[in-house]
């Protein structure tokens, strides 16, 4: 049986606007993957103890309120506590290009903005996914 | 990491192993079938609860709310929601937890969302494998929440204790509780949105569809399958519920638990060497092979019998003929699972 990519869907802190989200989220579903989004409102914490529960492979935040220099580096240190940092983490939303840089420089997964292709992200994340997977088996 | 060492850490009580352990069922990881071996003797402690019902009867509201009044009851949950996965990509959008996040919060509740995959009958594959992990975990009930059923997929019954059928009003008359299914699978029947119109009629055409079968079923020895009016909405009726889902408890262990639980394991097995040997055998024949041999103006049957012979002929080599109903119940459940996945 193919292993599938699960992918965790995430909106944390307080802005209401999930139309962005969802429509990644079924993007990769039609790419195959198995997608679970929790809806609006999120914590750092409840996301990663979701990514947990639900053993993801990837974190996917979507982030419009201005706040991805604090939120990302949030959630990493919540997955981290959970034995969670393998997990890919990146996200989209409204990122200017000097903050996005910054983050991808510490380590964050690519970030996606505005008039990204939806069929870049999904293909983005299937190449990665499929490069660590091949590691691990090289290891193991 | 190895099958034992993860059965360790799980039964040590980290979460990452239980969830990591559920991701090897699902990927068929080889290692599994050792793993579940080491924390066997520790399944078994957990009521399980399937819930299923047609598509937007309100499984997930209602089982959220029914997660939240097993907490006040004192017992720990453990929950596995199942959706589709789509027949042609293989993706899945996993929803149900959107209706249960409060009960994020509480780390006596683990939830854990499963794409059916290649499974048939409302669960996936993994299903009864994931329920075995999180009771040998120790959750007091382990609650199952099938994929929208229709009118005959109710694999739920072999894989849990208590069947929970959830209807709602304004989805079909008084002739669709009649019909095979429904009524036969639930060990409780819920009305749900009783809020709404239609609702009283609704429990009055299933307690009178009820009493028609009683009458055929052999009375004292049957469970009167209770009607439960709830409404996830205004959170009325769900206390009645898990009283029903006790009562069905406790019905149960007066009699033949113990029985029922490993008839329940034998189409367990059935099942897995079912789905080994379909794995097997499409391994070898992919579907150009097979339109190829139709084209050779055959009938399906031709095909299959060419698929089947080498099969069937080392089966009647070795000497065993046809399988006896009643071979696999002698062994022990668990050994069944041993090697299943390696």
């Amino acid at each position: 049986m193919a292993r599938k990519i699960r992918v965790l869907i995430g909106k944390p802190g307080l802005d209401g606007h999930d139309r962005g989200a969802k429509t990644i989220a079924a993007v990769l579903r039609d790419h195959g993957m198995e997608v679970i989004y929790t809806g609006l409102h999120q914590t750092p914490g409840m996301i990663a103890e979701t990514a947990l529960q639900e053993d993801v492979d990837v974190v996917g935040l979507s982030i419009l309120s201005g706040a991805h220099m604090t939120l990302f580096p949030r959630v990493r240190a919540e997955l981290e506590k959970r034995g969670m940092g393998h997990v890919l983490l990146t996200g989209g939303g409204i990122i200017p290009q000097e903050d996005s840089e910054a983050l991808e420089k510490e380590g964050f997964g690519k970030l996606f903005g505005p008039g990204t292709r939806t069929e870049d992200i999904a293909l983005w994340i299937q190449s990665t996914m499929e490069d660590r997977w091949k590691n691990e088996e090289i290891q193991a | 990491m190895t099958g034992p060492e993860i059965a360790e850490r799980l039964l040590r009580g980290e979460l990452f192993a239980l969830s990591r352990l559920i991701s090897w069922a699902e990927n068929a990881h080889p290692a599994f079938a050792d793993a579940l071996a080491a924390i066997y003797p520790r399944v078994g402690k957990a009521w399980r609860v399937g819930v299923t019902g047609p598509p937007g009867a309100g499984k997930s509201s209602l089982s959220n709310e029914l997660v939240a009044e097993l907490r006040r009851s004192g017992s720990t949950v453990g929950v596995l929601a199942i959706d589709p996965s789509s027949p042609f990509t293989g993706g899945a959008l996993l929803g149900d937890r959107i209706r249960m996040e409060e009960r994020t919060k509480d780390t006596g509740v683990f939830i854990r969302s499963m794409a059916s995959r290649d499974g048939h009958g409302g669960l996936a594959r993994a299903a009864v494998d994931a329920c075995d992990v999180m009771d040998a975990f120790g959750f007091g009930t382990v609650l199952v929440e099938t994929v929208g059923v229709g009118q005959s997929e109710y694999d739920v019954v072999a894989a849990t204790d208590t069947v929970v059928v959830v209807l709602c009003p304004g989805a079909g008359d008084g002739i669709q509780a009649l019909k095979a299914g429904i009524l036969e699978v639930a060990d409780v029947l819920v009305v749900n949105k009783s809020d709404l119109d239609g609702a009283e009629q609704l429990m009055l055409d299933l307690e009178d569809a009820l009493r028609l079968r009683s009458i055929r079923r052999d009375g004292e020895n049957s469970w009167d399958v209770p009607v439960v009016a709830c409404s996830s909405h205004q959170g009325t009726g769900i206390d009645a519920l898990r009283r029903a889902i006790e009562g069905h408890r406790a019905w149960l262990e007066t009699r033949d638990l113990v029985g029922m639980r490993s008839h329940k394991r034998v189409q367990q097995v059935r099942r897995i060497v079912r789905e080994r040997l379909e794995d097997e055998l499409w391994g070898r024949h992919d579907d150009g092979s097979l339109e190829s041999s139709l084209r050779a103006s055959r009938t399906p049957y031709d095909v299959a019998h060419e698929i089947l012979e080498p099969v069937l002929s080392s089966i009647h080599v070795a000497g065993t003929g046809r399988a006896e109903a009643g071979h696999a119940e002698s062994g022990h459940a668990g050994s069944g699972h041993k090697g299943v996945r390696s």
